[in-house]
Order: C-alpha cells, then structure tokens, then sequence
C-alpha cells in the first residue's frame, strides 16, 4: 500500500472529464427544469432540486475519494459479502421502507434524506458477477456455471419486483450483453432480440395479421434462403417447429399484456403503440415530452428558455424526463452532444476493459457499459417515444442523490481496478 | 477468447446511439408540429383569478361582499409622448406621484408591465376608458377587493392583505404568487381555502406575430377557476348592529350563543371600527392608526382577552359542590367569619337560590371550603392537592383552561390552576384552603375569555352540556360542509337536577336581585342572569353579565363585558337584556333604557392615560370607498418576468345559484 500514496496514479483521466461533463450539464439542466420565470431561485438554493443535487455532487468527491483510497483488491475479495449484505438490504427494505407513490424502495434515514437500496444493488451485483465468472474454470457455456450466473443477476431484481419498483428491476436484463461477451452462445441474445421485435409487432398490428406474416415469412425463407438439397423432411420440421412456437409466442403476448400485466403497466405500452388513446392520463408523458422536445428545433431556445418543461407540463421533469429539458432548450445539437458524450464513454469504458489483465476487471468494466447502456437507452427512448414509460433515471444527468451516487461508485470502482490493471488480481 | 464479440457488442451500442439520433433528427429538425410553440416561445399562459366566496348571516344578509375594481399597470416601453397634465387631472393624481411611480416602473423594467393606479372602480373606469387610446403602454387588470355591506363584526370576520414573505415561504404547495391577496385574521383566515376558490389556468398558442392561434392542443391542459364557496355564518347581524350601538362610547365586548347549537349569535369586540376600513387601499391609511388607540379595537376580546370570570364563577362552584354531595339547595352558611366580604342584601340565613340571587361572598366561600374539605383527610396540606385535583377535572369539563374549539384562528384558553401550578409556586404539600380561596369567587388565578362566560351561560341553559361554540355553519351551502368537530356535543357531568336551584337563583337575580332597578326585566320573557364584577388592577371594576333566555327551552345565551364600568347589573346586564329583547321579539320595547345606554359614555384607564393623544375612531362615508387612490409609490405587486411570455389576469363571475337560495 505504501507505493499508492497518490491516487491520482494510474487514474483514467478522458473518463473522468467525460464523467465531469454529464454531471454539470445534468446539474445545469435541473436547474432549467424546476426553474420558474414567475418566482426565480438560484441555482443553489437548496429548496430546490438544483441545489440539493449540487448538494449531492460536491459529497461524491467524498465517494470518489473513498473508493480510490480503498486497496483494489477488496472489490474483488470482498465481492460475494457485499453482494450477500445488499440482498439482505433488499429485502430488509421491503420492510423498511415507506410508501413513495406505491413502491416501496426507498429507507427513510433522517427527516429529509432517504435512500434506494435498488439503485446500489446493481454494482454489488456487477462485483459478485465478474468474481463468479473470473474464477478458475467457471465457463459461462457449461450450463451449470450458467445458471449459477444466471441467479447472481436474477435474485436482485425479483426482491425489487416485490418492492414495486419495476422499472430497477427490469435494468438487470442489461447483463445479457456481459454473458455474450463471456462466451454465451450468440443465439441467446439473437433470439431475445428477435423476440423483443415480434413483441413489438404484436402491439402494433393484429395478431392473426402477425401469425399469417410469420406464416409467409417461413415460406420465403424455405424458397429462398434454403438450398434445394436443405429442403429436407426434417429441416421442415425444424421449420415447423420455429413457426409454432413463434406463434405462441404470439397469441402469449397478447394474453400476456391483457391479462398479467397491472393496468398501468398496460396504459403505458399502449401510449407507445397510440398516444392519443389517453392524452390526459399515462398518454401525458409521452405526448408532453415528445412536444418538448420537438419544439426545441435545431439549436433550441436557449438555457432557462423553454416553455414546455415549464409550467409543469411534463411530470417527473428533473428526474426521470431530464432529456426532455436538453432537447428543449439545448436543441437537436445540444441532444445529439449528450448522446455523442454518452457513445464516448461507453467506448472508452469497452476498449478499458478489454485492456485488463485480469479477467475481473473485464468482466466488471462490461458490467459498467452494460448497466450504463440500458439506461441510456430506455430513458431517452422513452423520452422520445420509442419505448415504453419506465420510470430509470439517465445516469449522471438525472436529479436524485440515490442514482447519482451509484453511478459515481459503479464507474470509479471500475477506474480504481484499471488504475492497477497492470497487476493482476 | 470471444474478442471479437467487442466489436459487436459497440456496434449494437452505436447503432441505438445512431437510431436515436435519427430519430431526433425526424423530431427536432424535420417535422415542424410543434416549431411554431417552441421557437417563438409564445405560449402564453392566462391566470384566473376566482372570486372570493362572500360571508352571510343567519338569515341570508350580506356580511362580505367583492367589488369589482380595475388596477391600472403600465409598460412605460410603449408609453409615448403624453399629454402629463391632463392624465394626472382625468385620475386624479398629481404630477410628483406620476413622475416617481413612472420612474419606479422603468427602472424595475422597460418592457414588463408594473402596478400603476391601485383600485379604480367601475365607475372611474367608465370614465376614463375612452381617453386611454392617447395614453398608450396603460393598461387595466380587473381586480376585487372586500366590501362589509353589514359595517360589523371587523375582528371576527378579519380581512384579507397581500401574503406575508413568511407564509408565502411556508406554503408547502406552491399556491399563492407574491403579491396574492390571503385570508389574514378572522374567518377570513380560518376559511381561507374554502373561500379563495381555485385559480384557474389557461394556455394559448400565439404566433410569430402574437396573434392568438386558438387554446393550446384544444384547452387540454388548461385548468377552469373554480369560485370560493361562500360561509354562511351563525351571526344575527341585528342583534351584532343592536349590541354596536349600545357599546358606542365604551369598551368591551358581547357574545350571544344558541345554547343547543352552540351557533353563535352575536360576537362583538369594541371599540368598534367599520370592516371597510381594511380593505383594499384603505388598508395602509387606517391600520396603524387603529393599530395605535390605546383602546386597541384590533384586538379580539371575545375569543382572545383574559379576564377573571368573577362572581360568575359562583354559578360553576355551586354546580360543582352539589355534584359532590358537598351542600344542597336548602344548605345555609352563617355569614360570619368568612375572609371575604359580603354586599349588603336581605334575605339571611340564605340558601342556595338566595346566595345566587344576591352574589354573597361569604356563601360561595363555604361552598367551596365545604368541597375542599371532602377529601377525608386530617392534614390540610394533604387534602387540598387532592380535593383540588378532583375539583379541577371537574369545572375543566366546563371549557375552562382550555380551548373551546371555535373556528378563528386565535382563542385563549384562559388559566384554570391545578395542583401542579400551586406546587410550582408554593413547593408540593406548602399550601392548602387558604392559599386558594380566592378562586371560589372567580377571583385569584382563574382566567377567562368572554366565550368561556357565554358558554357557562349555555351549559346551564342546556342544564349540563354545550357545543362548541361556532361561527359558521354552512360552506359553499348553508347548513352544509363544515367540520363535524364544531358540533361536537360536551358534557359536563353535572346531573341536570342540580341545575334547578341554581337557575331558579339566576332568575331572581334579574327580577328581584343584583340586577337593580328592573333594568333587566323583559316582559314576557323569564331572562335567568348572573352579574359578575371583574376586579381590575388599573381603575373601576370591568362590569360582567351572563344570561340566558327564556328560563325553559333556551333560545340564547350572552355574555356582556363592559370594561371600567363597574359593578356588573350597571352597564352589562341592560345591554345584554337588550340584546335578547332584540333576538326573541325582533324589536326593541324598552327604550327608555336603550336610550341611557345609547348616551353612556365610559372611558377606559387606558384612554384617559393617553390623553388628548387618543383620537376616536374614524367613520367611514360609503363615497371614500369609491375614490381612486394613487398606489403607494413602492414598486407593488411583483410583475410578470417576461414580457413575450405575459401572465395576464381575468375574473370570472360567480354564477348567483348560491346568492339566490339564501333569500
């Protein structure tokens, strides 16, 4: 330890300065979104949400300066015991917590502070899951290994399903992308994603309409893409088979967001399909944030300029629809810049870990870009109508002490291993 | 292993990046929807400003009422070369103002529109409209302010006021804009959510051009004012302007209560000053003036003043003791050796009846001794915190130490001592009777505010119960929407036959007793009073009536202060009796004794200690409500932010379905 004295050492700083950057223009554009032309406070009053996630920046200098102090090798050694204790939080919390618009995730520590476990869970999921998948002979193709990768990611987000907290839950599907790059047959994440487009399909068109589309593409490719002598008795039925259970799937889904899923959960993939079946009601979001922004143009109206984020048009305006803010006021260029930002670092974040000597660090920095990733593209593409409302904050920029803070330790864990990546753990 | 698998990994990260940024551009760049609301920035947002619900009385009168009034703003950007001389003439301001108003405006900003002219009535308005197309950059809002049709009842109704920097930082929803008139004092106060109504709030789309282009994506997200209920109050407001004439000249106060209900009647504060002088612009000529009498009209005697109930206690100590067993209706005192002195009155031995009849001290202090004495202990050190302790559960049922529940937003709760008030001040077993036999007169450490003396007056009425007294009864409709709690019934656990002797004593007291001279005699009706005379450190006795009436099934029930005025069947009781004249027969009969009250004048301690320095109060004529007066030259309401995105201000009317039902 003696030779770690200046934790600068070693410190990606391109990552840091990319980090830096989101974190302002989040805290910028909090600030425009609660900010009120009629009743002006500035930006560093602490009654409003701009202040407090100034607040909330200035104590992850306190984090950041914890995790680099802290010896790399306890994220590793330390993995399944602090995995083991966020459970135990998780489910602690279902208890715990009270009732915030009908989940309850959030711990009450104090009078005015409080906490969600969910939002930590992940990084401690992401640890435990590069120990698991680093060991010596675990192979993520074997199946057994597999399933026991499988549950590390999939405990977490049931106890936050029963939290009531979905939106959480659903980011742990952000792991997939890690098992691919372990060595999980490509077929999984292909099939998921075909999956995920004839889900789509099934909402917008008639599913008998899908069924019979299903029916001529199988047709095509058995004329088409098959070599005469592929067209054999049994490669049919394979065909068959694929066919069938495509259209299972099919009629699954419907009966699916009919029957199984809550009410509100249906409104809101309805809005997707159609957001004027209910413009007053979960139509709102979508239609408000897209109006936003839309209206910001090319290069926007100017900071603190914007119409639509004011007035409360848009609900949840610096938390989960801070994007809308950014293409409102910043315009096409200034969304288009976040997005860039976003790319670099996610890339920047890759190439890093493929750098790793050691297979944790990896493992961990995938984890990272995985975790970032989705929420990158489930927030902002519901903010611009491509997918459905699901309420997970844009990392960095969205307000909240919870997100901010677990991003903060999710990316500089992983800057403190590659900051010892010559040593392997 | 599977490095390749990177590559594919980015790319599929890139291509969302790359889809979304396509999709922007559709959003942003190509489609141009939304283009004319967002680059012109010219949504303009309208507010509604309802209403404030009026205030009636108890047979549909008129309390509190809007005046329309138009305020007058300025942009001095788009004032232009103007004729000075002739405006300041056509309003009535003279050259000075309209240059440092002006100057006001243009360094708060050139182009927001600033509070000009404050309050110009219809009237005016008419006046002056068809001059205004040569003064261009003025423009009119139309506003409200309260009227008071009835001129009564200023402290109880309270008055409205811009929201104070606290409360408006307190607000834990974001109503109120600064500058916002709210509910300051009174019911104006207690009700302010059921009587502001609902702001309204209404997008319309403007073009390049500022032409309105129709309501914003057809008025979805606009929000309709909603007008302010209006209160229907319990008050008899000719009973309250009989009770204001008669306090003309004195200082005190009178409450009268429907003792089943607990509705209240009557509530009166004096000196007494006309509402209207407290609303709208008067407000700052008037307030610290009355701020500054020395007879303090601002301040609520009924609900908020403390006073020794005095010999109207007696009716509480009696109750108590024959609860207890300690005496009965026939007990008869001697009334020697007693510490306190007796008035001269006929009539001994006495019993219970007489003792009321004629307020003897010494009887009401062997009353109390014989209670205090029940504890069955020998050492009088140990018996007293016990007797008293049991004592004070007791007359605590009557309200007294505590809050009785009305809805104003300020009620004292008097002082009714326990053991632990005497061991704090004499050390726990350190006093015993003799410490504390001044309260069995209600003298000592006993305080009361009027209410309390009211509602003793209703709880023997209604023979051992009352309601809280309450001042409205019903919101938005009469006889609907009020808080169940106000009807709360509370009993006092005194057996009703108790009552009789009690009552019998009290109806003596008018007709035969220390009411003098039959100046409380009623014909017809059987009035059952009890005189109190307050002690008063500084000068003559505070003057103190309670009654009810008629002796069986109760219609009222008063209580009557009248300060440095003596002994209490002088000044009090005529006015009370009065006032119940007015409420059972509608009129006055007796005006013989009207007219002595009218001409009575009693001037407090505290007025003569100010002197010459004391102005009376100033009458209000109904032209000075009408008159444009120039807005205090500070820069006043705060004005809109910016002036491409105006906040401009309607009204709306109510409609008259609730106005029409009443009469």
């Amino acid at each position: 330890m003696a030779r770690d004295i200046d934790i600068r050492e070693g410190i990606d700083w391109t990552t840091v300065w990319l980090y830096a950057a989101l974190v302002f223009f989040g805290w910028l554009n909090i600030y425009a979104a609660v900010y009120n032309p009629e009743n002006p406070i500035t930006i560093f009053s602490t009654s409003h949400n701009a202040g407090k996630q100034l607040l909330f920046i200035s104590s992850t200098f306190v984090l950041i300066l914890i995790i680099l102090f802290v010896d790399y090798k306890v994220y590793d050694s330390f993995a399944y015991i602090f995995y083991g204790f966020v459970i135990l939080l998780l489910i602690a919390t279902i208890f715990l917590a009270t009732e915030i618009k009908g989940s309850r995730s959030w711990i009450k520590l104090g009078s005015t502070f409080s906490l969600q476990p969910a939002e930590f869970s992940k990084i401690f999921t992401a640890l435990a899951l590069a120990r698991f998948l680093s060991t010596q002979g675990v192979n993520i193709s074997k199946v057994r290994d597999a399933i026991v990768a499988g549950l590390l990611v999939f405990v977490p987000p049931i106890i936050i399903i029963l939290q009531k907290e979905t939106g959480s839950a659903l980011t742990f599907a952000a792991f997939i992308a890690v098992f691919y790059r372990e060595g999980l047959p490509g077929i999984y994440p292909a099939l998921g994603i075909a999956l995920a487009i004839l889900f789509v399909l099934v909402l917008f068109f008639n599913k008998f309409y899908v069924v019979a589309g299903l029916a001529v593409a199988c047709g095509l490719f058995w004329y088409m893409f098959l070599k005469r002598y592929e067209r054999t008795r049994q490669n049919l039925i394979r065909l068959g088979g694929v066919f069938v259970i495509a259209s299972a799937f099919v009629f699954g889904v419907k009966f699916f967001t009919t029957n199984v899923l809550q009410p509100h959960q249906q409104k809101r993939i309805q809005v997707l399909v159609n957001p004027d079946s209910d413009p007053l009601g979960a139509g709102w979001n979508v239609t408000q944030s897209r109006v936003a922004i839309s209206s910001g143009g090319i290069i926007g109206k100017g900071y603190l300029q914007g119409t639509q984020t004011k007035f409360d048009f848009v609900p949840e305006q610096s938390t989960d629809f801070i994007f809308c803010t950014v293409g409102e006021e910043w315009g096409f260029v200034g969304s288009v810049v976040v997005i860039l930002i976003f790319a670099a670092l996610l890339n920047r974040i890759i190439n890093l870990a493929e750098k790793q000597r050691s297979k944790f660090s990896r493992i961990y920095g995938y984890c990272v870009a995985s975790i970032l990733f989705f929420h990158l593209f489930v927030n902002i593409g519901m903010t611009i109508g491509l997918m459905p409302v699901i309420g997970i904050p844009l990392p960095f920029l969205s307000y909240g002490g919870s997100s901010l803070w677990s991003f903060t330790i999710l990316l500089f864990i992983f800057l403190k291993l590659d900051a010892h990546r010559s040593y392997k753990v | 292993m599977f490095q390749d698998r990177k590559q594919i990994i980015l790319s599929f990260f890139f291509l969302v990046c790359g889809i979304y940024i396509l999709r922007l551009l559709y959003l942003q760049v190509i489609d141009d929807t939304y283009h004319t609301i967002g680059s012109t920035g010219a949504l303009k947002k309208e507010v509604q400003i309802p209403l404030r619900g009026q205030i009636y009385d108890r047979n549909g009168k008129l309390l509190v009422a809007n005046v329309d009034v138009y305020d007058m703003y300025v942009t001095p950007y788009k004032v232009k070369q103007m004729d000075t001389t002739t405006f300041c003439r056509l309003f009535n301001i003279t050259r000075s103002y309209f240059d440092s108003t002006m100057a006001i405006a243009k360094s708060y900003s050139r182009n927001r529109a600033t509070l000009f002219l404050r309050q110009l009535s219809k009237e005016d308005y008419a006046r002056v409209a068809d001059a205004m197309v040569s003064f261009p950059g003025f423009t009119f809002e139309l506003s409200f302010f309260r009227t008071y049709p009835a001129r009564t009842m200023a402290n109880a109704l309270g008055y409205i006021g811009e929201i104070s920097k606290k409360a408006y930082e307190a607000q834990e929803v974001e109503y109120y804009r600064s500058g916002d008139y709210i509910g300051i004092t009174g019911l104006e106060k207690q009700y302010e959510m059921e009587l502001r109504g609902r702001r309204g709030v209404k997008f319309t789309m403007m073009n390049v051009h500022g032409e309105n282009k129709g309501s914003y994506s057809n008025g979805e997200y606009d929000t309709l004012a909603v007008i302010g209920k209006n209160l229907f109050t319990t008050v008899d407001v000719e009973v309250q302007q009989l009770a204001d004439s008669l306090f003309q000249g004195k200082t005190g106060c009178a409450v009268a209560i429907e003792p089943k209900t607990g509705e209240i009647l009557a509530m009166g504060s004096y000196p007494y000053y006309d509402p209207n002088m407290l609303s709208g612009k008067q407000f700052s000529k008037y307030f610290k003036e009355l701020y500054k009498n020395p007879d303090k009209p601002l301040n609520d005697r009924v609900a908020t003043g403390f006073f020794r109930p005095g010999s109207t206690f007696k009716l509480v100590q009696a109750l108590v003791a024959l609860q207890l067993g300690a005496i009965t209706p026939s007990t008869a005192f001697p009334l020697g050796g007693a510490p306190v002195k007796c008035h001269n009155h006929p009539g001994s031995p006495n019993d219970l009846h007489n003792a009321v009849r004629f307020s003897c001290n010494p009887y009401f202090y062997n009353v109390f001794r014989k209670t205090m004495s029940l504890g069955g202990e020998t050492n009088p050190f140990k018996e007293a915190p016990v007797m008293l302790s049991k004592w004070h559960d007791m007359v605590e049922k009557f309200g007294y130490g505590q809050k009785l529940g009305i809805d104003l937003p300020s009620e004292s709760s008097g002082l009714l001592p326990s053991v632990k008030y005497y061991d704090k001040r004499y050390g726990s077993f350190q006093w015993k009777f003799s410490n504390i036999y001044s309260l069995s007169i209600g003298e000592g450490e006993v305080s009361v505010n009027m209410l309390k003396m009211a509602n003793l007056a209703a709880t023997i009425a209604n023979r051992g119960y009352w309601v809280t007294p309450h001042l409205v009864r019903g919101v938005g409709q009469n006889g609907k929407g009020v808080n169940p709690d106000l009807r709360t019934v509370h009993r006092t656990g005194i057996d009703p036959q108790h009552f009789e002797a009690i009552i019998g004593g009290m109806q003596d007291a008018v007709e035969r007793g220390t009411v003098g001279g039959g100046a409380g005699i009623v014909e017809g009706i059987a009035i059952c009073g009890k005189t109190g005379t307050s002690q008063n450190k500084k000068g003559k006795d505070n003057s103190v009536f309670i009654a009810f009436a008629p002796r069986y099934n109760p219609k009222i029930a008063i209580a009557v202060m009248v300060q440095n005025a003596g002994f209490g069947g002088s000044v009090a009781a005529p006015i009370a009796t009065l006032m119940i004249e007015k409420y059972l027969k509608r009129k006055i009969e007796r005006t013989a004794i009207k007219e002595r009250m009218l001409n009575l004048s009693i001037k407090t301690v505290e007025a003569m200690a100010a002197g010459a320095a004391a102005k009376p109060i100033p009458t209000l004529t109904p032209e000075s409500t009408s008159k444009p007066t120039p807005a205090a030259p500070v820069a006043p309401t705060k004005p809109q932010k910016e002036s491409e995105k105006p906040v401009k201000t309607t009204f709306i009317k109510p409609k008259d379905e609730n106005l029409n039902k009443t009469k």
